[in-house]
């Protein structure tokens, strides 16, 4: 607060001129991109924000590239363009039903950030992804899935409604049934909409804050997918998979399913919902590049797989480390160097099944170019957003080291995902061709209307957009 | 025990991420600003996350007519006031104020002066009721004049200084006084400084703000903590090198 009107008069000028730029990636740290920050503090300052950063531009050609970003998860150049709206201040709660478990935000509050708040009070997030350092917003944006995928759907099907600040700086408030189409657009729709502000979503109740986990260890490939099916109604469901291993064994997983669990009687209440505590373990620098190579990768898949003596395996465990396994590493994208990693996710429709994942497996396990997280999911039906990822289906996501050859490769998978009828999701995304990306979102069409109806394409883009020719 | 906070500046980052840390406690909080509906957006964040009572009035601190008015307002919604937190403030454009001597004073009021007027109104409070702990955000800037925000640094300076004599005159009354000398806080104040190892988040300044203020301490709070030496070292350096350095 507080400096004079006069003041504010003269400091501006000069700030302009200083405005530096930043070094910016995703996740993946690949790519970096040199991009001017502009920090959104107040949702009523984000209409003068893009205004002036309009206004900064209008002389240059092509349209203008600004893009909102929250915490950087996601892993490729969708976060990435000239100038980037910072969202991750915009953390306030607005208000909370308690009764009902409804909760309005503003859209950079983190979901670590809601379980910290909420879980004390007995709720939950109805869906969460493998990170809890993302945004409401971005969440959004990319309209997460979680390991209820089958069940629940996606993130965007539990927001009640959202408010997104437009090109015109005009504030919309949409949902399912006001400005319906604004809503199917943005939920999955990656920023180019607008600037998410707010949202209010729907937690769920819960007794405790642990999860009672089954770990069944399979054998191969179609063990895994029978398991899924034998597990449909459990809430959550994930495989992790040992894309290393060869022959009969292709595909051995430890499928592990989870249930919140009830109240635990040997813990008082405080510690029946206790949040996850701060991470101290972080990696400091990028590591060096021979640190991921075949042996080192070997090596860990096979120790991880024999990690579950048992065929099945049971433990009560706290959310934290069954949900966000990673998040107790910071910074663990240093772990893949300098140059950085992608991490391909595809799904295949149901009736591609065991043929595609095999096919795909293979040429995957064959390359040896496999890291040592691969996680294997059934995914339920779709929903009606332009462009969200998650159709009825298999989805499987995993890391890879950026090298010289790395991208010819991943073209190759593009093909074998296509011929099969799936897609990628575009929050992993650094690198899939334009040709690719419009014969798998078969509503892009219908996406890039909605956009032009509110002039977003003539502000809102990224690397990702420009690339994918939206 | 619910205490009654009152924060001053509640908009800026180091005082909202403390006021957190009180909503979280359950206290009651008073929450003054200058934008009313940024206010109104904090005050609904702290109910949120569980403060007990949120007030909220709006202060431009350098209309120094209004602070007892505003003041007598805290007074009458709590009449005991536990925690004081001074966290209001700007961060002087120091090359425009050399060829400004308007824009000088308006810093020099907003940083430094007003902030004068509202403790010299709540020493007297605090001096009746007999507890309760005044903390105010300075900087280490006012260790030391540098050429690089003198302005800035004066202004603090004389706070820090006013503080010594306010910690030494409210000490048989029991009532703390603590001088917060945050070093580089990455807030929007600083968005536009490169950010290097040297740089702290405002949630961690904020949570050795409320364990000093919790452990009642009354003295000048460096932090992070190894702020005090390197302040120690700017310090000692003779004038006739430190003259000579481009800081």
């Amino acid at each position: 607060m507080s400096s004079s009107k006069e003041s504010k008069e003269h400091k501006e000028p000069s700030k302009q001129t200083s405005q530096p730029k930043a070094q910016i990636s995703g996740w993946g740290n690949y790519p970096v991109i040199e991009s001017t920050p502009f920090l959104a503090r107040y949702i009523n300052e984000i209409p003068q924000t893009i205004q002036n950063i309009q206004q900064q531009t209008t002389s240059i050609s092509p349209p203008p590239s600004l893009i909102a970003s929250g915490l950087r998860r996601s892993y490729g150049d969708s976060a990435l363009a000239e100038h980037t709206l910072q969202t991750h201040t915009l953390n306030y709660f607005l208000s909370f039903d308690e009764t009902l478990g409804i909760v309005h935000c503003a859209a950079g509050v983190s979901l670590a950030e809601l379980l910290n708040v909420f879980v004390p009070k007995g709720w939950f997030l109805p869906v969460t992804p493998g990170t809890q350092f993302v945004t409401v917003g971005g969440a959004i944006a990319s309209d997460v899935h979680g390991k209820n995928h089958h069940l629940d759907g996606c993130f965007s099907q539990h927001i009640i409604s959202l408010t997104l600040c437009v090109a015109s700086g005009e504030q919309v408030t949409c949902s399912l049934t006001q400005h319906r189409e604004l809503f199917l657009a943005t939920c999955g729709g990656m920023g180019l909409t607008g600037v998410i502000t707010s949202a209010t979503l729907k937690l769920i109740p819960i007794e405790s804050a642990f999860i009672d986990e089954t770990t069944w260890k399979t054998e191969h490939l179609s063990e895994t997918l029978e398991q899924f099916e034998a597990h449909q109604n459990t809430t959550y469901s994930v495989a992790w998979i040992d894309c290393l291993t060869k022959g009969k064994h292709l595909g051995r997983s430890l499928l592990m399913l989870g249930e919140h669990a009830p109240q635990q009687h040997s813990k008082d209440k405080e510690q029946n919902l206790k949040i996850a505590p701060p991470s101290k373990l972080s990696v400091p620098i990028n590591m060096p590049n021979a640190l991921l190579n075949s042996l080192t990768v070997k090596a860990f898949n096979t120790l991880y797989y024999h990690k579950a003596r048992q065929k099945k395996n049971q433990r009560i465990v706290h959310y934290a480390p069954y949900f966000y396994p990673l998040d107790s590493i910071q910074n663990w994208n240093r772990l893949y160097g300098k140059k950085g990693f992608t991490q391909y996710q595809f799904v295949l429709p149901k009736a591609a099944g065991l043929e595609g994942l095999t096919e795909i497996l293979t040429q995957i396990v064959n390359s040896k170019r496999g890291s040592f997280l691969a996680v294997l999911k059934v995914f339920g039906a779709h929903n009606a957003n332009y462009l969200s990822f998650p159709m009825e289906g298999y989805t499987l996501a995993i890391d890879f080291k950026i090298d010289p050859t790395l991208f010819a490769f991943l073209d190759k998978l593009d093909q074998i995902v296509l011929h099969y009828g799936g897609r990628i999701y575009l929050a992993k995304d650094a690198r899939m061709s334009e040709q690719t990306f419009k014969q798998s979102y078969p509503n892009w069409e219908t996406f890039q209307t909605v956009r032009q109806q509110y002039g977003a394409d003539q502000c809102f883009n990224s690397l990702q957009s420009q690339r994918l020719g939206l | 025990m619910k205490r009654n906070i009152l924060i001053i500046g509640a908009t800026s980052a180091i005082a909202q991420a403390t006021l957190r840390l009180y909503a979280e406690a359950q206290d009651n909080l008073y929450l003054l600003g200058r934008n009313t509906e940024q206010l109104e957006t904090i005050a609904s964040d702290a109910t949120v996350r569980g403060a007990s009572e949120v007030h909220t009035a709006v202060l431009d601190v350098n209309q120094f007519e209004t602070h007892e008015t505003t003041l007598q307002q805290v007074f009458e919604t709590f009449p005991i006031l536990d925690i004081v937190l001074i966290a209001h403030g700007t961060l002087p454009d120091q090359k425009a104020c050399e060829h400004d001597v308007h824009l000088t004073m308006t810093e020099l009021s907003t940083n430094g002066i007003s902030t004068i007027s509202l403790l010299t109104l709540l020493a007297n409070q605090f001096k009746q009721q007999q507890k309760g702990t005044i903390a105010v955000i300075t900087s280490v800037a006012g260790d030391r004049g540098r050429q690089s925000n003198y302005v800035y640094g004066a202004a603090k300076g004389m706070v820090s200084l006013f503080l010594q004599g306010l910690r030494n005159r409210l000490y048989p009354n029991h009532v703390h006084v603590l001088d917060i000398k945050p070093g580089f806080v990455d807030t929007p104040m600083t968005a536009n400084f490169k950010k290097g190892a040297l740089w702290a988040k405002p949630e961690k300044i904020a949570t050795s703000i409320v364990k000093a203020i919790d452990k009642n301490q009354s003295k000048t709070l460096y932090t992070p903590f190894f702020w005090a030496g390197i302040m120690l070292i700017i310090r000692s350096v003779p004038d006739v090198i430190f003259k000579r350095l481009k800081l």
